[in-house]
């Protein structure tokens, strides 16, 4: 039995639905989503990889190395945010996140 | 089943163990270092499909310094762990429900659908003249050529991003008695002293209705 693009992909599917489960579970931390969309990139990024691999073409490791680039500013900038928002409210809870009343 | 598949299912179960261990980790501390377990066994994976260069950027641009990053904001916030547990185990039924329900129809859909496994094919794609090039070299004649305007833009999305995390995390201190340069240099000769017009002599107060009317005029 040889690995297949399949075992990969299903892989992919598999940690993609873990983190949609901590989405679901972590409603009170914040930090804790974030980490479960950092999964989510991993899970797409081994998809992108494997289908580079399996078919031959390059380009899709080039969209991954992209992927990391954005990935990597996303949490910075989420982070920031993450701080200053603790700074104010003392908290990150994200049902008391009703500032803006939408 | 050859030593590869045994790599490869030994990673993927580290992996899915540390992905499920994060999401449920008590301690926001736990959850991050397995979260570095899961990126270590995504890199592992990577190196499976041969993408070195992917796998190594992971683990120095991820590894080293987004989930320090991560780590450094989780030790620097204060988080009540017992009120962020509180109700955790209320949504997990439609949590698993959902879970379940994508990795089954994307498994059942990928497995029968993409059985290819004939490896020579990449090689075949790139031609003769890739196959003693790195996948180093070959990323970077991609990046450097054909990606070019892409990496630029790449490269202002970082430097922007940089930009607005400091703006945004810093923080004025009020107590501080620092001067600002920018103030410091812009200020005028006459802003610097003002010379005040005053009587060189001023009359002693007789009584109480005479000295306000003297300071006024000064």
């Amino acid at each position: 039995m040889t690995l297949t693009l399949g075992h990969f992909l299903s892989l992919g599917a598999m940690l993609f639905a873990l983190s949609v489960i901590g989405i679901f579970l972590n409603r009170k931390n914040l930090i804790v989503l974030l980490m479960a969309i950092e999964l989510m990139l991993l899970a797409v990024n081994t998809n992108f990889v494997a289908f580079s691999y399996y078919l031959g073409d390059m380009h899709g490791q080039i969209f991954v190395f992209f992927i990391l680039t954005v990935a990597a500013a996303e949490s910075a900038i989420g982070l920031a945010i993450l701080v200053l928002l603790f700074r104010n409210r003392s908290s990150i809870n994200v049902d008391e996140l009703n500032m803006l009343k939408g | 089943m050859d030593v590869k598949t045994g790599l490869f299912y030994f990673f993927s179960i580290v992996l899915l163990i540390a992905a499920f261990r994060v999401i449920t980790a008590r301690n926001p501390v736990h959850a991050v270092l397995y979260l570095v377990l899961a990126f270590f066994q995504a890199a592992a994976l990577w190196l499976l499909l041969k993408a070195e260069f992917l796998a190594i950027a992971l683990v120095l641009v991820y590894v080293g310094a987004v989930m320090v990053l991560f780590l450094f904001v989780v030790m620097m916030l204060d988080i009540e762990v017992d009120s962020a547990r509180q109700g955790f185990w209320k949504h997990f039924p439609l949590a698993a429900v959902v879970g379940v329900l994508i990795a089954l129809e994307m498994a059942a859909v990928l497995m029968g659908g993409f059985r290819v496994n004939e490896e020579p094919h990449a090689t075949a794609a790139l031609g003769k003249a890739a196959v003693e090039l790195s996948n180093t070299k070959e990323l970077g004649k991609l990046l450097y050529t054909q990606y070019l305007y892409p990496l630029e833009i790449a490269a202002a999305i970082l430097l922007v991003a940089m930009v607005a995390a400091i703006a945004i995390a810093l923080r004025e201190r009020k107590d501080s008695k620092h001067i600002s340069p920018t103030t410091q240099v812009r200020v005028k000769a006459k802003d610097r002293m003002t010379v005040l017009k005053m009587a060189s002599t001023q009359v002693a107060p007789l009584d109480g209705a005479a000295a306000p009317t003297a300071e006024n005029k000064a």
